[in-house]
């Protein structure tokens, strides 16, 4: 039953699904370390990526991976003025206040995609999407090993931004101490919405990774955030590592529980995983005591 | 006495609108806004009072809704028997996330994401569960006899709701007047002080959440028994989580009559884009989550706080409102 042959393509699969995990987790963490939020409006706006991608397929005929080159920077607009003229002002401060927020900016993105594209099942047709790659005895579709190294290098493009320029270290500031860095003369609520793009960002170049092998309808991205809310808790909120590993480790543990539970099954353990986790150790296993 | 009379006035009111009107629509449409209504004064007691926002009262509506329908299609139980069995299975679990969750200290944005888990964790069992009907969902065998909760006209249907609505408006008002109500808002406004002052908050928002749970749980019940069918997408699905809190909200948070009013703005609002648009799917969620966002926004006391400061604004001109009635500011 533990047979090589089956558990090594079903960890190796599982790391490269758990990489796009970990990427939207990153966005999700990454807001939440810096504005200290749940922005729950991340699965919309995943949908909202994932359907542009199909469209910059399907009418400007354009590939998904060249299509995140622009889908990327418009994202990060998107996420910037989300928080600078929506969230941030309607919230006035208030944390309970920026929960309602998001939740209502998902309900209206996930609302108006439905109104405008129907419940429909869409799919696009990439003449590499069934390209295998043999690794020892697995074979890899070449799509999910693409997104593995994409994921990557965008780790540690986010971790030399952060690391070494101007904007990086003011996110880095605010981060750990608001009012010192508001003191010091940065723009906090500039820095605010330039951690929401950036978490936007993420979003659009995992939709794009996503869809030469997933579909899209509007409640695409729903699956992928509740995923990424237990990553996120799971590597401490706030902890860039801990959602890299964590989105790993649950791309690995949902592969095995689906091989040997089912499906829908193997859906509830990541939930339990979540719970469990929120009730016992809601700092996480990477993060500090709330 | 002085401080029910309003509410009693109100309800005198709305219960004479079968009198008045026999048309299906019109008490359609308020059969659903009470059921609004009656979700919403659920959430309203954790959430407006307790300021503890959960993103997941589907939990307990579903809940009361299954076990109505299981109760009376697999065991043969009597409808109205199986109401105050789905009340308490629903008071149920909201004692069991209620205890998991505060003893662990969960709260803020931790609790809303821990009660949205446990609800998304319910509708995925649900849908796959065989006493359920799983994806098939659980009809309710027709039986048009009062004795079985169901109704030839919807008249009777709507005295029931709103009857049970009465029951939650007083009973939180009475809960607004007592020790307990003076608790929950003071953890509201600062749970650190209240722990400090020697309030057991823990307990007290245990007990919060289970009444919370029994009154939302109250109003899936009558769900189940006024449709005759529910799934789990329909149950424990995110749409009634969102009414549960979109109702208060623009009502008026932390207020009697909020949710009623909340409720009521709400589907009228929805039916307005029907009338305008057709039946679109989508478009009159586009609107609610507008709507939510423009309240938190702007009005930060619902429709209850713009009243108040008109009524100040005009008789007294000061512009205060009465401590118990409103959230403050946010």
């Amino acid at each position: 039953m533990l047979s090589s042959v089956i558990l090594v393509p079903a960890v190796l699969n599982g790391l490269m699904t758990g990489a796009v995990y970990a990427l939207i987790a990153l966005g999700l963490t990454l807001i939440y370390g810096v504005l200290h939020i749940i922005n729950f409006a991340h699965g919309a706006l995943l949908t909202a990526a994932m359907f542009a991608a199909f469209f910059a397929h399907k009418l400007l005929g354009l590939d998904p991976y060249v299509a995140a080159l622009g889908l990327t920077p418009l994202f990060f607009l998107l996420g910037y003025g989300l928080q600078r003229f929506v969230i941030g002002p309607a919230a006035h401060g208030e944390d309970r206040n920026i929960l309602l927020v998001t939740l209502g900016l998902a309900v209206v993105i996930e609302n108006a995609l439905l109104y405008a594209f129907r419940a429909d099942t869409r799919t696009i047709n990439l003449p590499y999407a069934f390209d295998v790659v043999e690794v020892g005895t697995a074979f890899l579709a070449v799509p999910r090993v693409v997104a593995f190294f994409v994921v990557v290098a965008v780790a540690l493009a986010l971790w030399l931004i952060m690391r070494w320029t101007d904007t990086g270290k003011a996110i880095r500031a605010v981060a750990k101490e608001k009012r010192g860095a508001e003191l010091a003369g940065i723009d906090v609520a500039h820095i605010y919405a330039v951690t929401f793009g950036l978490g936007t960002a993420c979003l659009a170049i995992a939709a794009c990774l996503l869809i030469p092998t997933y579909y899209v309808n509007p409640q695409a991205g729903n699956a992928f955030v509740l995923i990424a809310f237990t990553i996120v808790v799971l590597g401490g909120m706030g902890s860039v590592t801990g959602a890299l590993i964590g989105g790993l480790f649950v791309g690995v543990v949902e592969s095995l529980s689906s091989l040997y539970l089912g499906e829908s099954l193997g859906q509830i353990g990541i939930f339990a995983m979540f719970i469990l986790v929120l009730l016992f150790r809601p700092s996480g296993l990477f993060g500090e005591r709330a | 006495m002085r401080r029910f009379a309003p509410i009693l006035i109100v309800l005198a009111l709305l219960a004479t609108v079968p009198l008045v009107t026999s048309s299906n629509v019109v008490l359609n449409f308020l059969v659903v806004a009470l059921l609004i209504a009656l979700v919403g004064q659920g959430w309203n007691l954790l959430g407006g009072y307790g300021g503890q926002y959960s993103f997941g009262h589907a939990a307990f509506f579903g809940t009361g809704a299954y076990a109505t329908a299981i109760l009376q299609v697999h065991y043969g139980i009597n409808a109205w028997l199986g109401l105050f069995m789905g009340i308490a299975a629903g008071a149920l679990v909201g004692a069991v996330i209620g205890a998991l969750s505060f003893r662990s200290g969960l709260k803020g944005s931790y609790f809303a994401l821990v009660t949205l888990a446990f609800a998304e964790v319910l509708r995925i069992i649900a849908s796959v569960a065989p006493i359920t009907g799983a994806g098939v969902g659980t009809l309710i065998k027709l039986d048009l006899r009062p004795e079985a909760f169901q109704f030839q006209s919807r008249a009777p249907f709507y005295w029931i709701i709103l009857a049970m609505v009465g029951l939650s408006l007083v009973l939180v008002r009475m809960i607004e007047d007592s020790r307990f109500g003076a608790y929950l808002v003071a953890l509201r406004e600062n749970e650190d002080a209240a722990q400090a002052l020697g309030v057991n908050t823990t307990m007290v928002k245990l007990l919060a959440m289970t009444i919370s749970a029994a009154i939302t749980a109250a109003a899936g019940c009558f769900y189940a028994q006024y449709f005759l069918f529910i799934d789990a997408g329909i149950a424990y699905g995110p749409w009634i989580s969102v009414e549960a809190l979109l109702a208060p909200i623009i009502g008026g948070i932390g207020t009697v009559v909020g949710p009623l009013l909340g409720a009521l703005v709400v589907k009228t609002l929805g039916e307005a884009t029907k009338l305008v648009t057709g039946d679109a799917p989508g478009l009159d969620l586009v609107i609610y989550g507008s709507v939510l966002i423009l309240v938190v926004a702007f009005a930060p006391r619902g429709i209850t706080g713009i009243l108040l400061d008109l009524r100040h604004r005009l008789v007294s001109r000061k512009p205060a409102a009465p401590a118990s009635l409103g959230r403050g500011h946010g």
